[in-house]
């Protein structure tokens, strides 16, 4: 199953390393990862998607709660929660193909970010079904370059990871 | 407030932290530190011949004391000599602090001369690796390395330290931390309350009970503990490999250890029991055999400092996390207090059963030929040394036959690398363990393959005068490979035999030791007596064992708990 695991990390060199580390030497995946710091200069926030059966899963969490540098951390599909992941697309755009893109990009309510005779590049956040929904959509023949940021996610709610 | 160099601050806070004795081996990038521990002599360095064998050293010692062990080296190649020590200290959860010259701050990336990326090259294998970035932190770093590596679990902890951090002419202010908090690490201090009563209320409704005690006991201090529990409830109880010594060997109570190459009463029993209380072990592969077919009937209480030991490769129904001495004290106040009682009638039924399965093997071996057995030799030791000294093994047949035979009455004195499996582990070993106990009687049971491991460390013993007494059982062949082929690869022996074995007499005597050759079963106990007699001499104990002997009982490979060999042409 689908897991978004969401991380409050010491903000230091080679804590990144740590867990992505911790990953690989367990043989566990990554299917997305993202950090950045918070609004705590200290601590980052990683989130990352893996797969694994609720055994794995569990594994996944005490070993990464046993690295000195993570400070606390929550299985986000474990309650109710959003999650989003940018992705800029850069489509080919010429004749009446324009104008059909233009519809799709709103309908999935995307932004044209940037326009060449002959290139849209769009910007499209929500989660990652959507994106891929956009990409089929379009059809992948027009599609020239993709580049998607993870999954960040936030529980919904009361709910908050902070120290 | 004193100024000192970082080189200075680093030796302080080794002696402010209480550390007697560092191992290890000087080079460029570690100078200043060197020269700061000449001007010193509180803190004494033991020069090895070879970096692995300063972390085993550090690692017996702490093993045999309890305390963490100290290791210093230089960069590149002298760090990462430290890695096969390094990683038998976190397979068997040894606390540990390696401290490690790095090239200059300015010169990391580089690849400088004598640069390794020992941060990322240890990180796999410690509990957590540290890096000096300013001279001024290296009292807190020093602090917090001891911190993590002595607490929890416990484990080796790797501080880098780039020579710059060293310098002698750059001084600040000295203070060494009394404390130190780190907000993301605090492990447990005591089990949760009402998992410890659910747990006493299972075990003594239990009809099989059967106690399996782990390493963790032996770390978490809590020998006394699990005695007097066991004692109180009168339930047999096996240990790990790990945790021999844990429990008295003696004691009628006890079944021997468990596992691959555990007695066949001990295996029956796990594999018949309803109730298992796990303390302070992991349900490693080498126990549990096939996990699908692993004690069909039994519930399971795992207490366990490391939350993710709990329920890893074994599902507990009861999981405490904890201190294992602190909870065992709760569950013994909790049994005093029950008005429940431990099914009598069960239990001796349960008990009656135990008693036939171990008078059906009984640990026998086969005697009838001439040649001198493994057994045999240590059960002689046993004998001889009152089953009071320290066995610091090396890793194959003789390791098991040490495990299997000595009978170990006290926790810390069997010293081995039991989930690394590291070969020339025991005559290091062995060395930290007679550094620190000079009048006890040491041990390294190794053989022709894992001594010349690092061999080299006789130069060593002799520098420091460490009368260790090395009993190599000689089967002129790396024998349990060698079993595993006779077993599983119709005796075809890829590799597994020694040709042109040094004479390790002359050895001995070239290193300035005295060699003792056995090979005949008349003049065994007369030899080891002699050389047990020579208090202040380092022997050489060569003996020429049975070659084609095997360890059993062995496990039959993807079996349950109770299929094993129980010698050559019995299956069970």
């Amino acid at each position: 199953m689908r897991r978004i695991i969401s991380v409050l990390l010491e903000n230091e060199p080679g804590a990144l390393s740590r867990v992505v580390g911790l990953f690989s030497q367990r043989n566990y995946n990554i299917e997305t990862l993202t950090v950045a710091p918070t609004e705590d200069e200290t601590l980052s926030r990683l989130t990352v998607t893996t797969t694994g059966s609720d055994k794995v899963i569990e594994q996944i969490t005490k070993q990464l709660n046993k690295l000195i540098e993570v400070v606390k951390l929550v299985d986000l599909t474990e309650g109710s929660h959003i999650e989003r992941e940018l992705m800029l697309v850069k489509l080919k755009a010429t004749g009446s193909q324009r104008a059909e893109i233009k519809r799709t990009v709103d309908i999935f309510r995307g932004q044209i970010v940037d326009v060449t005779s002959s290139v849209y590049t769009i910007q499209l956040a929500g989660d990652s079904e959507k994106l891929d929904g956009f990409i089929q959509a379009v059809g992948t023949a027009g599609v020239l370059e993709v580049v998607r940021s993870g999954v960040s996610g936030i529980a919904r709610g009361e709910k908050i990871l902070s120290i | 407030m004193e100024l000192l160099s970082g080189a200075d601050m680093l030796i302080r806070s080794l002696q402010d932290e209480g550390i007697e004795y560092i191992y290890g081996y000087p080079g460029g990038a570690a100078l200043h530190i060197y020269d700061a521990l000449f001007r010193q002599d509180k803190v004494k360095h033991i020069l090895v011949r070879h970096e692995q064998a300063a972390v085993h050293m550090a690692d017996g010692y702490a093993r045999a004391t309890g305390k963490p062990g100290t290791v210093l080296v230089t960069s590149g190649p002298g760090a990462t000599n430290t890695i096969t020590g390094i990683a038998t200290a976190f397979m068997d959860s040894i606390p540990m602090v390696v401290l490690c010259g790095q090239v200059a701050s300015t010169l990391i990336g580089e690849d400088a001369f004598q640069e390794t990326d020992m941060i990322g090259v240890s990180r796999p294998v410690v509990k957590h690796n540290l890096s000096v970035r300013h001279p001024e932190e290296i009292p807190e770093v020093i602090r917090k390395a001891y911190y993590i590596a002595a607490t929890g679990r416990p484990g080796p902890v790797v501080v880098d330290i780039p020579k710059d951090m060293t310098t002698p002419n750059e001084r600040y202010e000295y203070s060494y931390p009394k404390k130190v908090k780190l907000r993301s690490y605090n492990p447990a201090v005591r089990g949760h309350a009402g998992q410890i009563k659910k747990a006493v209320d299972m075990l003594l409704a239990a009809k099989r009970p059967m106690i399996y005690a782990g390493g963790g006991v032996i770390l978490g201090q809590a020998s006394d503990q699990l005695i007097e529990l066991t004692r109180m409830l009168g339930y047999p109880i096996t240990n790990t490999l790990m945790g021999i010594g844990c429990y008295p060997a003696t004691d009628k109570q006890h079944l021997g250890w468990l596992g691959m190459h555990g007695t066949y009463e001990s295996n029956m029993a796990m594999h018949h029991s309803d109730l298992i209380l796990c303390v302070g072990a992991r349900f490693d592969d080498r126990v549990t055999n096939a996990t699908e077919k692993f004690c069909p009937g039994a519930r399971i209480v795992h207490i366990d400092i490391d939350p993710a030991s709990i329920s890893k490769t074994i599902e507990a129904d009861v999981p405490i996390v904890g201190p294992v001495d602190a909870v065992l004290k709760e569950m013994i106040a909790l049994v005093k207090e029950s008005k429940e009682k431990p099914d009598a009638e069960a239990l001796s039924a349960w008990w009656k059963q135990i008693e036939e399965w171990r008078a059906f093997h009984g640990m026998r071996y086969e005697t009838s030929s001439d040649a001198i057995k493994p057994q045999e030799v240590i059960e002689a030791l046993w004998r001889l040394t009152n089953g009071e000294a320290y066995v610091a093994s090396d890793v194959g047949q003789h390791q098991m036959f040490a495990a299997q035979y000595y009978k170990f009455d006290k926790p810390n004195r069997w010293i081995n690398s039991g989930g690394l499996g590291t070969m020339g582990f025991g005559l290091p070993a062995a060395m930290g363990v007679k550094l620190t106990h000079p009048d006890a009687e040491v041990l390294c049971v190794t053989g022709e393959g894992s001594i010349q491991m690092n061999i080299q460390e006789l130069s060593t013993c002799k520098q420091y005068d460490l009368p260790v007494k090395i009993v190599n059982l000689n089967n002129q062949a790396l024998g349990m490979v060698k079993q595993w082929q006779d077993m599983n690869y119709e005796s075809r022996h890829s590799q597994s035999y020694m040709e042109s074995l040094p004479d390790f007499i002359k050895l001995a005597e070239a290193y300035g030791h005295v060699g003792i050759r056995i090979e005949k079963r008349e003049d065994l106990e007369p030899k080891l007596k002699e050389a047990l007699a020579m208090k202040d001499k380092l022997v050489f104990l060569d003996i020429y064992v049975d070659r084609f002997e095997h360890v059993y009982p062995m496990q039959v490979a993807r079996g349950s708990m109770k299929d094993m060999w129980l010698s050559k042409t019995e299956r069970v």
